[in-house]
């Protein structure tokens, strides 16, 4: 494994981005990267490019999961990028590139984010399910075992997982993504916010409820069999 | 000491985190043994955690990158750097 992937202090997921990226230019001898950087700084904007190209998906993946649709996170994403060409010579190096550009993208969506939540009249929190002590209720009770990740490969079910994300109120969907997407430590994703941890965990628990009750067995409603057998549905 | 459902509920993210005390933790695995429902919530909001943790399910769009690249530039000649 290249020195570059040692260093790298990303979240899981994101690592795993690279990871396919690093895999497929192992044999290659790669450019270090502070080398890179001071190729782009000197004007040699190729060397802008080959920094990009390998976090291109984890910047987009960043900026996805924050925003409702997959226009605003590409425009979010491309900001980002752009900033991070403009602010090139601040970078100084303390973390990786890669672990630079992401905190921009996530910041850049976070910022879109709180500009579309500003405009919102309503927030739609109040309309989700409650008991009178004011806790989040699950919608049913369908058995949903099996882990479907391979499920993943399917683009009904990507779909399904951005339109349950995209249902979420923004300070729910910023805590999931976050903590689940990204997966920074319950005590990270208080900091980032600026929000404390026990306000962390209730909008997790929350976001997480809402996000099964989206993509539980029968989200269009096939669920309700009215019979004690629980089915087996799949909405994708 | 038993538990309900409803407290289970409020508790089922963070038992995934392991953010309970391990008296709450047997509390909770006792109370999964003998009730469906809650164990039904605690797999379904596992999957969930699993699944938007999962690299997979964010793919980039077509052409993404030449737009990308395409905006770069236009950028670049607009500060007059090409």
């Amino acid at each position: 494994m290249s020195a570059v992937a040692v260093r790298t202090g990303l979240p899981r997921t994101i690592l795993r981005v690279a990871g396919e990226t690093l895999a497929g230019t192992k044999s290659q001898v790669e450019p270090l990267e502070s080398e890179l950087i001071q190729r782009a700084l000197g004007g040699q904007h190729e060397a802008f490019r080959e920094l990009v190209r390998p976090c291109e998906r984890a910047v987009f993946m960043a900026t996805q999961a924050i925003l409702k649709n997959e226009a605003d996170a590409e425009d979010a994403a491309q900001e980002a990028i752009l900033k991070a060409f403009t602010n090139l010579p601040k970078f100084r190096g303390d973390s990786k590139f890669s672990t630079w550009l992401v905190r921009i993208a996530t910041n850049e969506a976070l910022m879109k984010l709180r500009k579309e939540r500003r405009q919102q009249l309503h927030d739609s929190l109040d309309d989700v399910r409650k008991n009178e002590k004011g806790d989040y209720v699950p919608r049913d009770f369908a058995d949903w075992r099996e882990i479907p990740s391979e499920a993943l490969q399917t683009k009904e079910l990507r779909q399904a997982l951005s339109r349950a994300l995209a249902s979420l109120t923004p300070k729910h969907r910023e805590v999931l993504v976050l903590r689940d997407v990204q997966h920074f430590t319950i005590e990270e994703t208080a900091k980032r916010l600026s929000i404390g941890k026990s306000a962390v965990k209730t909008r997790l628990l929350r976001a997480r409820l809402q996000m099964r009750d989206a993509l539980a067995p029968g989200m269009d409603g096939s669920w309700s069999t009215g019979r004690r057998k629980y089915k087996q549905v799949r909405p994708w | 000491m038993e538990i309900s459902c409803e407290e289970v509920w409020r508790e089922v993210s963070n038992y995934l985190d392991d953010e309970i005390t391990p008296e709450l933790r047997a509390r909770m695995r006792e109370h999964f043994k003998g009730c469906r429902h809650c164990t039904a919530v605690l797999d379904g909001t596992r999957n969930v955690v699993q699944l938007v943790g999962d690299a997979k399910a964010f793919v980039l769009p077509g052409g993404f990158s030449d737009r990308l690249y395409r905006k770069l530039e236009r950028k670049l000649s607009q500060d007059g750097r090409l």
